[in-house]
């Protein structure tokens, strides 16, 4: 599972839809691996405007990566090479193996196994308003 | 014709075997007037599209769109997503799909040597990487397959490119969504041939209509899919293809509805008696007015 798959997900949970703080997702206990791939500039710039750069940055933050611009990179900063190859790495080359991702809204954690995220809910945190309000109480004492 | 991606290495016990559906999906995708409507709709100037297919099984479908998408979307630089109920499914997905880039898009001569299409070496380059000379050096990429339900665990917008060919044989229920219990191993064999049945089921039933799942997707294709997104759903003659497609003409967003929605037949096969047997209808946004 590439890094750069968090960007695109969400909590699963129906009543963490819109809660801000269920984006991005945390990762914790990321087991990393590198696999490296030829170093692609024209492909990071086609990928800089398809992602959400604020999930990007707290992502890189938590994840101990070098630090990534504070807004997304434009025009000449595209070319500062070290910039594309430290997102190289950060969007293209690194995998989570084995870990959880963390929702900060509810505080449900998602498996990963063998770079496989398990985003099955148990049937208790379906659908029901009861449900939701159960792990909400939960969270509360979840410390992200 | 363009090659179709090896499954040689998927366990087809409890995961859907590609069959006509699949192929249906493969023909239509890379037909002449779809890979103009992508490559137009896509243009390379635009950002690099997420492809996302849910319910993804052996993955063929998926790899197939992401391997050729220099010729089918004209760009490479394309994010490839899956979701699948099945763990194992989602395991076969990203071999199928990983090694279905490997084959057709490798540049490097050096390992362009072997041109079997049936070889399951990950390192290795198929007909396709010879015949076809790649604009630049960039690889589509597979991001991840999740064991999912649906495109639940997608943000909003977050998808440009999504496929589906659902469970569309109407059936007296659909079955429970699979837990962990699901996937350890059998203790019997009536235990293991009950799993197996069960997790196959996920692959055909459709409940009332055929329609039960596919209408679940329908309902969050306007949150998942990006303001350019289009999405792919397959569907029989007995989920009723062309009530659907008027329906989805009939969404509309946005203030005042100014924006509705498309929907066209994009690939058929089996006409009988004037109706076809499967349809994949190609859903997307239209701006009806503009500001």
């Amino acid at each position: 599972m590439k890094l750069l798959t968090a960007n695109f997900l969400t909590c699963a949970v129906k009543g963490c839809r819109a809660a801000a703080s269920s984006y991005p997702l945390h990762f914790k206990d990321a087991e990393l691996e590198l696999q490296e791939v030829d170093f692609q500039p024209e492909f990071i710039h086609n990928i800089i405007p398809r992602i959400d750069w604020e999930g990007l940055r707290v992502m890189a933050n938590e994840l101990g990566f070098p630090k990534i611009p504070d807004s997304k990179p434009e025009g000449d900063a595209l070319n500062d090479e070290q910039t594309m190859r430290d997102l190289h790495r950060l969007l293209l080359e690194t995998h989570v193996v084995e870990g959880r991702l963390c929702c900060g809204n509810c505080g449900h954690e998602y498996m990963i196994k063998e770079g496989i995220a398990n985003f099955l809910l148990p049937s208790h945190l379906g659908k029901t308003k009861n449900s939701i309000v159960e792990i909400q109480v939960y969270a509360d004492g979840f410390a992200l | 014709m363009l090659p179709t991606p090896c499954t040689a290495h998927v366990p087809f016990d409890t995961i859907y075997e590609p069959a006509e559906d699949s192929y249906l999906f493969l023909d239509t995708l890379s037909s002449a007037s779809e890979t103009a409507w992508l490559t137009q709709h896509f243009s390379p100037t635009t950002p690099s599209p997420t492809i996302l297919e849910v319910g993804s099984g052996s993955g063929v479908v998926l790899a197939f769109l992401v391997a050729n998408s220099p010729t089918i979307l004209g760009r490479a630089d394309v994010l490839s997503l899956a979701t699948d109920l099945n763990r194992t499914a989602c395991l076969a997905t990203r071999e199928t799909v990983v090694k279905a880039i490997a084959a057709q898009q490798n540049t490097d001569p050096t390992t362009n040597t072997s041109p079997s299409t049936t070889d399951t070496d990950t390192n290795r380059a198929g007909p396709a990487a010879q015949a076809q000379e790649s604009p630049s050096a960039v690889k589509s990429t597979h991001l991840s397959t999740l064991q999912s339900n649906l495109a639940s665990s997608f943000k909003a917008g977050s998808i440009d490119i999504l496929l589906f060919n659902p469970p569309y044989v109407p059936t007296d229920a659909v079955p429970r969504a699979p837990t962990a219990t699901d996937f350890v191993p059998p203790e019997s064999r009536s235990e293991q041939f009950e799993r197996e049945s069960y997790l196959l089921s996920l692959t055909y039933a459709g409940g009332k209509d055929g329609m039960e799942i596919t209408e679940r997707l329908l309902a969050d294709l306007p949150r998942v899919l990006s303001p350019r997104g289009v999405g792919y759903v397959l569907l029989c003659a007995q989920n009723r293809p062309r009530e659907v497609a008027e329906r989805i003409r009939g969404w509309r967003e946005g203030v005042d509805g100014a924006t509705g929605w498309c929907a066209e037949i994009a690939g058929f096969s089996g006409v009988k008696a004037g109706w076809e047997k499967l349809v994949i209808l190609r859903v997307w946004r239209e701006c009806i007015r503009e500001e």
